[in-house]
């Protein structure tokens, strides 16, 4: 694709006429905002997105992107997207969805989409409550949450959405907070570069049903603290004075330890998103439910060397035209045995 | 290519015959599908009209040599024009007690009775729930039975190979078919074609396969058991080329016609389900032709990718049975909300929930006429043969594409398993329907209608300037922008009802077989086609009274324009379903008439002579 004749599209061409309808103070906001504003850097045609959705209040999403955008029906969004892809793997196709969306009802088609390696962006907008049918816990509500309908606590225990997705072996995993515009940004650009499934979870406030959904990371003291940043290629520190690190331990676990005396950076691990096998990266995923331990953002795994799973299938269609030739109906119908009736 | 017997053809006493009906029957694991198939092609090749009815359990292999785990074949071949796989049989082979237990009621006095007499051991007797040896206790006196040590005369003809027992065992049905062949003076060069292609990697196994049916077919003629053998005549069909084809067959290949006769890249999205898969395997090798088959991982994501597909611009189309149909429900009206052209085949089975997933039954009419939330009117087509399975998909596929909708076929476990000679269309025989996707941004909307079809336009994903947005929401007419205002609502509700409704103009006047009025009108739809052809054909024969139409349906939605003034000039409506009364319900509803129903609920098709009883009731001998 030669970039020079495209034309320089702004922000503005990715702006729909129709009202945007999520409550006033919703995350989805700066979401949709980061997206606006990365799409025309990407040197993709316009004509070429394609977001699709399921059902949810993220899943309003198409309706605001002035792209191609197919809002269909709750859990099936990787389906939809997974054929819209085969029969057209020359288009950039993107999926909104929520935590309800992508985890509850459509569970079986994210994990599919995701170890078929379908090139196909998966940006899930975790809120942790179910928003759009007004405040039933989801799954990934913590335990013991109280809510619409767990009036005594919740008696689930949550999914952690990006442990999941490398669990099905995703070839991109990546973590991002809506309020974190830049680090957002960013990440959506990593996930935009790579070719195979890239999954993205957007930590999201619910201001109406679940406010405060994630301020124990936000808030302004806490960010240092209890967040760390993955850098592909740098040592894992954090910390408002970035004096601890995460180090292996001999039996292949992870500590934290603080940096000073003995320990220095040299000690941590060098963050490697590239690591064709996702054993590191899911370590890395669930250490933030262990005392002490940060949560994780950035990318987690960017392993881009796995074919896409509509290009396998279309070249197989090509290696068999290729070796047959095209096919030919009046043969194909008179194929097997035959006979003459004169 | 016309094959004549090539090998010699014993000269034992010969007669002429117009029509037999031979059944093989056995364990599901002794190859009884392949045996039945395989002497099928030799008829069909020699220029019979065949018409057959595979039946064999759910389980893969329930134990061996017990009576759930018996598999048959049946096949009806003639030198005249058939229609059903037969009421009775003439032949039957019968491999295992199982297999004669299950099977014996159908075996007609004095017919021919082939048994594998090694397998009328004591422990095989119990295994079939049998107290004695029917070889011994003369309850087969009223047929000819023909007891034959086929087990150890296939070993005896095998083992110079060196193979191990349990291999030499397996080619024993191949010895039965051996005994057919000569039974019926038919070459055994076409199977022999046959396992030499299909065992091609392995050499020793094509060959015991060859000998085997060499020493079947050599047991008759050096023993002559057979005091005579049987010539059934080519029968006079129409010129042209043929080959036998079964309704999954059909489907496939009509698939690939229509894709390409609409200039469309064909996607199928599907799930493995019984009977359906065979599309799916079948649609699988086209590659050359560019078929996209993705096998989903449930029956919702075949649908819901198959939706992404279409909007994406290919000819996308979903195969499944009723529970996978059962779960493609809330897509059907995501498909119908998003006026994407769709082709959905249902092959119905007995059912409710899992129920009979191999046996035959036509009791999803309902289901896919009004089985969606709301009002989500979707057409539905019917096939009522196993080749026609092949002309109702292109013409669904048509639909779809001319009027942005979501199209139902149904067919069913008979029709999908069953098999008839073919005659294989010229491709201009076909009318090409060229598709065109939009192109031009100016005055584009994603909801603007086509005045004549009310079908809106096509714009695919990668088109520049017509980047738009549709789902499941209700949408405003013309923008297609989601609106909920009550009177857009039931505007569009009456608009998605008007186009499927205007299909009509596409639907050809119903004209019944037969007598155009009089004293019966027989209305049905899909498999029971041939039973009633037959059961007609039958009184004409034995000239009894009554004038009788008979008008089988292919549109079920929407029904032929003339449909309830043709009802209006028959004294009486019959109407057999396998069901208990769906059609019925709609012509009930529909046209105020009192119809009769016949019902038959039992996972197998109608027998002509049930349906000449029926007709004997109502309008006498």
């Amino acid at each position: 694709m030669t970039t020079d004749t495209l034309p320089v599209l702004t922000k503005k061409d990715f702006q729909t006429d129709q009202e945007v309808r999520w409550c006033p103070g919703c995350g989805d906001y700066a979401i949709l905002a980061a997206v606006q504003a990365i799409f025309p850097e990407l040197g993709i045609p316009r004509e070429k997105f394609v977001v699709v959705s399921g059902i949810g209040c993220s899943s309003r999403f198409p309706y605001y992107m002035n792209t191609y955008g197919f809002h269909s029906i709750h859990g099936r969004a990787p389906a939809v997207a997974t054929g819209i892809k085969i029969a057209n793997p020359d288009l950039d196709v993107w999926v909104a969805t929520g935590d309800g969306d992508a985890l509850a009802i459509g569970g079986n088609h994210t994990i599919h989409m995701l170890r078929r390696n379908v090139g196909v962006k998966v940006m899930l907008f975790n809120n942790r409550i179910y928003g759009l049918t007004k405040g039933q816990y989801s799954p990934t509500s913590e335990f013991h949450k109280k809510t619409k309908s767990t009036p005594f606590g919740s008696p689930d225990r949550p999914f952690n959405p990006i442990s999941l997705a490398i669990g099905a072996e995703s070839t991109f995993v990546a973590r991002s907070v809506d309020v974190f515009q830049q680090h957002l940004k960013e990440t959506l650009r990593h996930a935009a570069a790579h070719k195979g499934s890239a999954f993205i979870e957007i930590l999201q406030n619910c201001n109406i049903f679940n406010d405060g959904a994630w301020t124990t990371l936000t808030e302004k003291d806490a960010r240092s603290e209890k967040i760390i940043q993955l850098e592909h290629g740098k040592p894992l520190v954090f910390g408002k004075n970035r004096d601890k690190g995460i180090r292996r331990l001999p039996d292949g676990d992870i500590e934290v330890v603080t940096l000073g005396g003995d320990i220095t950076e040299k000690d941590l691990i060098v963050h490697n998103a590239h690591h064709p096998r996702p054993s590191y990266a899911f370590l890395l995923s669930h250490m933030e439910h262990r005392p002490g331990f940060p949560t994780p953002i950035g990318v987690l795994r960017a392993w881009d060397d796995l074919p896409r799973y509509e290009d396998v299938m279309n070249e197989q269609v090509q290696e068999v035209i290729a070796k047959k030739g095209p096919g030919d109906l009046a043969s194909l119908l008179r194929s097997g045995d035959t006979w003459e009736v004169k | 290519m016309s094959t004549i017997a090539e090998t010699p053809i014993s000269k034992a006493k010969r007669e002429v015959i117009e029509q037999a009906v031979i059944r093989f029957a056995g364990d599901s694991g002794d190859g009884m599908q392949i045996t039945g198939s395989q002497f099928t092609n030799t008829v069909a090749l020699y220029g019979n009209d065949i018409a057959t009815f595979p039946d064999y359990p759910a389980e893969i292999r329930a134990p061996a040599g017990t009576l759930p785990g018996v598999s048959g074949y049946q096949l009806h071949f003639s030198s005249s024009d058939v229609y059903t796989p037969g009421d009775a049989v003439d032949v039957l082979i019968a491999m295992n007690p199982a297999a004669l237990k299950m099977n014996l009621a159908d075996l007609r006095p004095n017919g021919i009775l082939i048994v594998n007499q090694d397998s009328f051991k004591e422990n095989d007797l119990r295994k079939a729930q049998m107290t004695s040896n029917p070889l011994e206790d003369h309850s087969l006196d009223k047929f000819r039975v023909f007891s034959v040590e086929a087990q150890r005369l296939t070993r005896n003809a095998l083992q110079h190979l060196g193979i191990d027992s349990k291999s030499m065992d397996r080619c024993k049905n191949f010895f039965a078919l051996g005994m057919c062949y000569w039974l019926y003076n038919r070459s055994m060069d076409p199977t022999f074609r046959w396992i030499g292609d299909k065992f091609s990697k392995k050499p020793l196994i094509a060959e015991a396969n060859k000998l085997a049916l060499k020493a079947g077919y050599s047991y008759c003629e050096a023993t002559e058991a057979f005091q005579v053998s049987y010539e059934i005549p080519p029968a006079k069909l129409e010129k042209g080329h043929y080959r036998s084809l079964s309704g999954n067959q059909a489907v496939a290949l009509g698939f690939v016609t229509a894709a390409q006769k609409a200039g469309l890249t064909l996607f199928l999205g599907s799930y493995p389900i019984t009977p359906a898969s065979d599309i799916l395997h079948e649609l699988s090798q086209y590659k050359d032709f560019g078929v996209l088959t993705f096998q989903a991982e449930d029956e919702i994501a075949a649908i819901t990718s198959s939706i992404g597909a279409s909007y994406a611009g290919a000819l996308a189309i979903t195969t499944t049975s009723g529970p996978g149909m059962a779960l493609k429900t809330e897509a059907l009206g995501l498909a119908v909300m998003t006026e994407l052209p769709l082709v959905i085949v249902d092959v119905q089975r007995g059912g409710p929930s899992t129920g009979l997933p191999t046996k035959t039954e036509q009791a999803d009419l309902l289901q896919a006429l009004f089985g969606r939330n709301s009002e989500a009117p979707i057409p539905v087509l019917a096939a009522s043969t196993p080749s026609d399975c092949f002309w109702v998909v292109v013409e669904a596929s048509r639909i779809a594409l001319k009027y942005m909708v979501p199209v139902i076929v149904l067919t069913d476990g008979y029709l999908a398993n069953g098999a008839e000679p073919w005659r294989i269309p010229s491709l201009d025989e076909i009318p090409a329907f060229p598709v065109t996707h939009e192109k031009n941004p100016e005055g584009f909307l994603p909801y603007k209608r086509d005045p004549q079809t009310l079908a809106r336009p096509w714009a695919i994903p990668g088109t520049p300037g017509l980047e738009h947005r549709i789902g499941g929401i209700e949408k405003q007419d013309g923008s297609g922008n989601v609106n909920y205002e009550p009177l857009n609502h039931e505007n569009m509700v009456r608009i998605r009802a008007a186009k499927v409704a205007g299909i009509v103009q596409d639907v050809p006047d119903a004209v019944p077989a037969g007598d155009q009025e009089g004293d019966l009108l027989i209305v049905a739809w899909g498999s029971t086609s041939g039973s009633i052809t037959a059961a007609l054909n039958g009184r004409r024969a034995k000239s009894l009274p009554g004038r009788i139409g008979h008008l089988h349906l292919r549109h079920l939605n929407p029904l032929p324009a003339n449909l309830g003034e043709v009802l209006k000039r028959y004294k009486k409506i019959l109407v057999p379903e396998l069901n208990m009364g769906q059609l019925i319900w709609v012509l009930r509803a529909k046209y105020l008439v009192d119809a009769i129903g016949m019902n038959k609920i039992q996972g197998r098709p109608f027998m002509q002579n049930e349906l000449e009883v029926k007709i004997e009731e109502l309008i006498g001998k």
